[in-house]
């Protein structure tokens, strides 16, 4: 059941990334939550008419806690980052299908800047078994590499666009490390990122003949599968929409010329 | 205060009060389903349907624009076929009125559809004349009016008993010179205002937000432009209104039934807020109960001009 609600603001944190960490009383949402990577639909004040989807880092459905991890990206994000300790938000949520996991089996997360606070509920919550691969523009844009690191007994794998830590270059090329290495040890790729991350760990996995599942995004409206804004072509020639059918698909029906 | 009746007949369909949602924002009504009980709503316009299923435009669709939006979906919808099938069923479970909207590439195509839907007996059909997002047909029909009154002849002929509504655009010189054209075509009704033809810049990348570069503005923003031309056209032609454009709440709905409008549709506000119809419907009821009226349809055309 999706629900619409007043949900107050517990902590809010400024990462060292310059991202921000908000911990909202979720009213029941969390108990909802079915999958990592759903996502809530906020309203961030009365001069925007659209609220804004941000994808859920973290949840306890027994402590009633929902953890957004975001980005100041727009207008939209600077007003949620101003929030304080003791304001409402009006959510909505939880929306859209998450990730598929099955507890017992092993995953490759694989999460690209913004995409990679979805990944820590995937290790947490998903399954127990898994290892990541994290990609950021430089190392001063890193963040949850702690939670990550307790989270996923494979270990963690960081990648950064200039080098300055981990891997100099994008996460696909340790996806495909970690695969040839460790082939047959795991179950699925899971990834939430750009399109074009997306696009080239869909490639090394259609390649090594491992399943993947992709997070999409894609510019939304009512978040909950009416306006058919949020169109993502399939490989039937479809628009299926990010909020509804999505946002996570199997990588292999996504039509990655679009 | 009184507990004001909030029933209105338009063209003759009773609807239980006078908030409707508006097609293209409500899908066939499963989404917002989920929220409340769909019964609650005066009437549906379901998203509009086409002859064929269509795909409808690639994204981004959607760009926000102070207290409005663009969009440029496409009339993306699984064909009247399909809705007949699938959709149509799951709405009549609701004691809420089904008004198809449709879109035709020709008038024939307006004519096979409203027979289809007259057969399956909807409650109403609204001919959209109007849409900007499409290439043929559309916003072509409505912007000239011997074409909207050719169409607007042909869904007639074909609709049988059930009412014929005409969406009008607001993309036009003289709004009042195509509604009396539909209205001699014999229409039974007249929706009005579609979306307004808008273009929204990214001034670092140069491109335009929307994959089609222009597209359709709708919400709050376009509210005044869309209660002067319902006032125009109620004072140009008798038929009843269903009043669109930028409703939200009570009042602005008040101020479209004031103009002249029968009943208000509810579009991009649901964007914000799943719950905005019964909001406006509850808004109305009370700027009605504290006015004193007896039934909320004592509005329409109750506005005092200077």
């Amino acid at each position: 059941m999706k629900l619409e609600t007043q949900c107050k603001v517990l902590e809010m944190t400024q990462l060292s990334s310059g991202g921000w960490s908000m911990t909202i009383e979720s009213r029941g949402i969390a108990q909802q939550i079915s999958a990592p990577d759903q996502f809530l639909h906020i309203k961030c004040g009365h001069s925007h008419l659209l609220r804004r989807p941000i994808s859920i880092c973290n949840w306890s459905a027994q402590r009633d806690l929902i953890r957004l991890v975001f980005e100041v990206r727009g207008e939209g994000t600077q007003w949620l980052a101003r929030r304080s300790v003791g304001d409402c938000l009006d959510v909505l949520g939880p929306l859209g299908n998450g990730f598929s996991m099955d507890a017992e089996k092993r995953y490759l997360l694989v999460g690209g800047g913004i995409g990679v606070p979805p990944m820590l509920g995937c290790a947490v919550h998903g399954s127990g078994h898994c290892t990541a691969v994290l990609g950021f523009r430089s190392a001063r844009n890193t963040m949850l590499l702690e939670e990550f690191g307790q989270a996923c007994p494979g270990g963690v794998r960081l990648a950064t666009d200039d080098g300055s830590l981990g891997h100099h270059g994008f996460v696909d090329a340790l996806v495909r490390q970690e695969l040839e290495a460790h082939s047959g040890d795991y179950d699925g790729v899971l990834a939430c990122g750009p399109k074009p991350m997306l696009k080239s760990v869909a490639a090394v996995c259609a390649q090594l003949d491992t399943s993947c599942q992709v997070s999409m995004e894609e510019r939304m409206g009512c978040g909950v599968g009416a306006c058919l804004v949020c169109a993502c072509k399939n490989t039937q020639g479809h628009y299926v929409h990010v909020c509804k059918d999505g946002p996570v698909f199997p990588a292999q029906e996504v039509d990655w010329n679009e | 205060m009184s507990n004001p009746v909030m029933s209105v007949t338009l063209a003759g369909m009773e609807l239980k009060n006078p908030v409707v949602v508006a097609s293209g924002t409500f899908g066939f009504g499963r989404e917002y389903g989920q929220f409340y009980d769909l019964s609650q709503l005066g009437g549906i316009c379901v998203k509009g349907l086409t002859a064929q299923r269509r795909e409808g435009n690639p994204p981004p669709r959607i760009a926000e624009t102070p207290m409005g939006i663009l969009n440029s979906v496409g009339l993306q919808n699984p064909g009247v076929d399909a809705f007949l099938a699938t959709e149509l069923p799951f709405l009549r479970q609701y004691d809420v009125k089904v008004i198809a909207n449709i879109s035709g590439n020709t008038p024939e195509e307006y004519g096979e559809m409203c027979e289809k839907l007259s057969a399956a007996g909807v409650d109403m059909i609204e001919v959209n004349i109007s849409c900007p997002n499409v290439k043929a047909g559309g916003l072509a029909y409505g912007t000239r009016p011997e074409l909207a009154a050719e169409v607007t002849r042909m869904a007639k002929t074909h609709a049988g008993k059930v009412p014929v509504m005409v969406k009008l655009s607001p993309n036009v010189t003289d709004i009042t010179q195509i509604a009396q054209a539909v209205a001699d075509a014999g229409a039974d009704a007249l929706s009005l205002i579609n979306t307004l033809r808008g273009m929204r810049i990214d001034v670092n990348t140069r491109r335009p937000i929307l994959k089609m570069n222009t597209g359709g503005m709708s919400g709050p923003a376009v509210l005044p432009v869309a209660v002067r031309m319902v006032w125009e056209v109620a004072n140009a032609v008798s038929l009843p209104i269903l009043g669109m454009g930028g409703v939200s709440d009570g009042d602005s709905a008040a101020q479209m039934m004031l103009a002249g409008a029968t009943a208000v549709a509810v579009g991009t506000a649901c964007f914000a807020d799943p719950y905005a119809p019964i909001k406006v419907r509850d808004g109305l009821r009370d700027i009605a109960a504290n006015q004193g009226l007896d039934r909320v349809a004592q509005l329409t055309g109750g506005v005092r001009p200077w």
